[in-house]
Parts: structure tokens; sequence; C-alpha cells
């Protein structure tokens, strides 16, 4: 066997992020190991996230090339999964890849949730040059986690994960 | 999974990884425990989580129809990922109600087994759009309205639909923000594009009293502290409704809301509410809609418009006609 069970499991790359292991996503909630065999549990990033069903038989491939027997790979939703979990190496490597890092994610008052009848003003700055006055080009890119960005300064598109 | 030979990649089946209906989807909620909450009825639970979740699968299919469709590309990605996320809440409370009623049924034979009749979705999912400024109107109306209720469901006293509701309120949330940007782009724009978007919020308005008429599974598990009663859910929604609104010059700035404007006091201003009080009329003696115009059906109670058995016949044609198929 090579590591443990919880880094085997922390080492599987997201299906689409693979610049990014769980471990850094920060989609891993427990990985428990004993003699009947690993039991991971994991939390979705999206109701709807469509990566859910590979990662899962990804983490169990790992596994099962790691040496270790039975695996088994639950699902927690609550409390939801937010990217203040992503990982500060985790932020870097999206930054290295072009995707801006999120921010901290919007912090919930009593009441009401506001609605934004304008693109949030985030500050946002670009993964290519560092100019932090960026604009949005449109809030939904190729995934539901990511929007995309325009920099002024160097002109080039790129994507944001946005914060949740 | 290697990729060298497509078919060999299809056919790779030692994984939960494959992508079509029957083939292979794992539980959404596997590993999470079925337990019921005390003095919960077991089938009143599963009807509630059929609500809600027809509301997201019939909303989200309604959505990628018009993937291919929407003005700009940017926009169809929008439609989509929305829709995705519906999806994804309409497959854990399919899953939940699957569970609840005991009978074995997964969320595939919830989604792709039932009739028309046994669907309990709003009638206002199911419609179809006239145009994208209708479009808008809709899903802007019943994010708003999911918004404020998936917000209160948090605190439910099952816990599986506290956490379902508490993963669908940050993304209900955007999903409100994108329909709303677009109802004050659209009101607040060009003279036609202003025509169309009133015309949109003119014929939509009459269909919002759905939107807050209790059905008894809905006031009998909110008295026991599980579901949400959606007649509380009026007031947020007329605030935020009519803030919108005003922002897109579609209502006068200063309108009083206790006035009953044509476009506020949705329930009130209704001419004829859904079957329930329209079978009271005809028991008094009124003909159900000689009156007040003919009835409209209601969705909570399984009654639909045409337009749901449209959709079901596109969603559910392939699982019909190849029951159990795997490819």
């Amino acid at each position: 066997m090579t590591g443990t069970a919880a880094e085997v499991v922390g080492a599987v790359t997201d299906p689409e992020l693979p610049m990014l292991t769980l471990a850094e996503l920060g989609v891993i909630r427990e990985v428990r190991q004993d003699e009947g065999g690993v039991l991971v549990t994991i939390t979705p990033t999206y109701s709807g996230c469509p990566a859910m069903e590979s990662i899962r038989a990804d983490i169990r491939t790992a596994l099962r090339r790691a040496g270790f027997g039975r695996a088994e790979v639950r699902t927690v939703i609550a409390p939801p999964w937010t990217t203040d979990w992503i990982s500060e190496s985790g932020r870097r490597k999206l930054a290295e890849a072009g995707i801006a890092p999120p921010g901290a994610a919007p912090v919930r008052a009593i009441g009401p949730i506001p609605i934004s009848l304008s693109p949030r003003p985030t500050a946002v700055a670009c993964p290519r040059c560092g100019h932090t006055d960026t604009e949005t080009l449109a809030a939904f890119g190729a995934t539901a986690c990511r929007e995309l960005r325009r920099c002024p300064a160097c002109r080039e598109p790129f994507e944001h994960m946005r914060e949740i | 999974m290697a990729f060298d030979d497509a078919y060999h990649a299809l056919t790779d089946h030692d994984d939960d990884a494959r992508w079509a209906y029957g083939t292979g989807f794992t539980d959404p909620l596997a590993g999470v425990p079925g337990d019921l909450p005390d003095g919960v009825d077991r089938a009143e639970l599963a009807t509630y989580c059929l609500m809600l979740g027809d509301d997201a699968l019939i909303l989200s299919h309604r959505l990628q129809q018009w993937v291919t469709r929407a003005p700009e590309l940017e926009d169809e990605l929008a439609l989509a990922n929305i829709g995705l996320d519906l999806l994804g809440q309409a497959r854990l409370l399919l899953t939940r109600a699957g569970v609840s009623e005991g009978w074995g049924r997964d969320e595939d034979d919830l989604a792709m087994r039932r009739d028309p009749s046994g669907f309990r979705n709003l009638c206002l999912a199911e419609r179809a759009d006239a145009d994208f400024a209708h479009l808008v109107a809709r899903l802007f109306a019943l994010s708003t309205w999911r918004l404020a209720l998936l917000d209160r469901l948090t605190a439910s006293r099952d816990p599986m639909l506290a956490a379902i509701a508490a993963k669908g309120v940050k993304e209900v949330t955007y999903h409100r923000d994108y329909a709303a940007q677009w109802v004050v782009r659209l009101g607040d724009g060009t003279p036609l594009s202003h025509e169309r978007m009133l015309a949109a919020v003119d014929t939509l308005t009459p269909q919002l009293a759905e939107l807050f008429h209790s059905h008894p599974t809905e006031i009998g598990l909110a008295s026991v502290g599980v579901a949400v009663d959606p007649a509380a859910l009026e007031a947020e929604f007329t605030q935020v409704w009519t803030h919108v609104l005003q922002a897109a010059t579609l209502l006068p700035p200063a309108t009083s809301l206790s006035g009953g404007t044509s476009r506020g006091n949705f329930v009130a201003a209704e001419s004829s509410p859904p079957g329930g009080d329209a079978v009271a009329a005809e028991v008094s003696g009124v003909p159900a809609g000689a009156e007040q115009g003919s009835a409209r059906p209601w969705g909570r109670a399984g009654e639909h418009t045409p337009a749901l058995a449209e959709i079901l016949d596109e969603m559910q044609g392939v699982a019909r006609s190849v029951p159990g198929g795997v490819w």
C-alpha cells in the first residue's frame, strides 16, 4: 500500500478542475479505515454537479489500485459546500491555470436574502496581469461554478470561480 | 478510463460514471440515513417532496428547451446551468420522496414512470414561454417563490429537507438574480423590449395566485414543523416582485400594494381560484367558472394544463420505449 487511505483519496483530482485534488477542493468530509474496508464521505459542490458520479468512481478506483480492499463512498449534503473550503494551494493552482480563485463567500445577514439587480461588484484580480478592476462578461461560464470576466488592462477574458 | 476506443470507454462498466437514464446512476442520497422524524406521515412527506421536486424537474426541462434558442450563447449557458441546478435539486427530492413512501421507487421511477396526474408541480412550472420575456418573467416569479420557501425550509424538522434546502438556497439566490436582471434590462430597455416585458408580466400575473394557495399536505406538514405553508410566502414575494418591477419601470414607483393593483395582491386579485375552490363553488350551486371565468387547474392536486403531457411525452419518451434500457 502507498500512503494512508486519506492520502490516496485526497490526491484524486477533480474531473472538471483537474488541476485540483479533492482535498484542495474541500469536498472530502471524512475517510475512515477499519478492517472491513474504507468509508469515504464526500459532499457535492452543487446539487446538480454532474461530476459527482465520476468522483465516486475515481475514489474507488484509486483505493483499489493502492491496495485497499472494500471501499464505500457516501454523500452528505449538510452543511452545504462553500468555496471557502478550497485550500490555499488549491487557490494558487486555480490562478496558475488562468482561473481567478473565489473571494470570501457572502455572509448571510438576518432577514430576506437581498436581490442583486446588477452584477455584484466583486474585486477580482486578472490571473494574467494582476489588474484588479475587471468586469463581468457573463454570470455563467462553462460550469455553474465559474463566471466569465474580462480584464480591461491586458484585454484578455478569463474565468472566475464564483463565491458560494 | 481509456478513450482510445470510444466504444470501450462507453462500456467500461466497473463504475457508475455512465451518463443516461437507466445506466447506473447511483442514488444521489447514497449513504444518507433514510430515517423520518417522529410523528410524520410517510405518505404525506413523500407527497410534499414530490411537490417541490416536480417543480424543479419540470422547470428544469422547460429551461433546457431554450438551449440553442436563447438570444445569446451566454444565456444558453446560464439557462443550462440553472436547469442543471434544478435537476440536481429534483433528484435529491424525488429520491427522498421514494424513501419516504417506502414502496421501493427510486428517482428514475418517479421521474420517468408517472403519468401527468401523478405530478404535483405548480402549473406555472409547466407552461410554455411565448418569448424570452415570458421565460425570464416566469423564472423570476418561480425563483423568488422558491428562494423564500427554501430559506424557511432550512429550519425543517426533517433533516433531509433542511439539508436539501440549505444547498438549494445558495443556488436559487443566483437564479433569481439572473432572472430579475433580465426583467429590469428588458423592462427598462427600448420601447419594444418594454412593451414585450410588460406583456409577459401581464400574462403571468393572473397565474401567480397558485403560488400561495396552500394544499392540505402543505398545511398539515407545516403545522408539525416539516414543511412551509406557501401562504406565508406572499408578503416576501410581493415585496421582491414589486421592487424589481418598479426598477424595470413596469410598475409606477410608489404603488401601494394594499391598494390591490393589477400586478400585486395575487390571491385577492385572482378572478378564478384553482381547483378546490371551483369545486366548492359548484357544490354551492354556482357552476365553476360561470361568473368568474374558467377555473384554473391546480397543479398541487395533480391537475395540469395540456403542457405537462407534452413535456412528459418528450422527457419520458426513451425511458418508456426502452424500459430499464442500458447502453
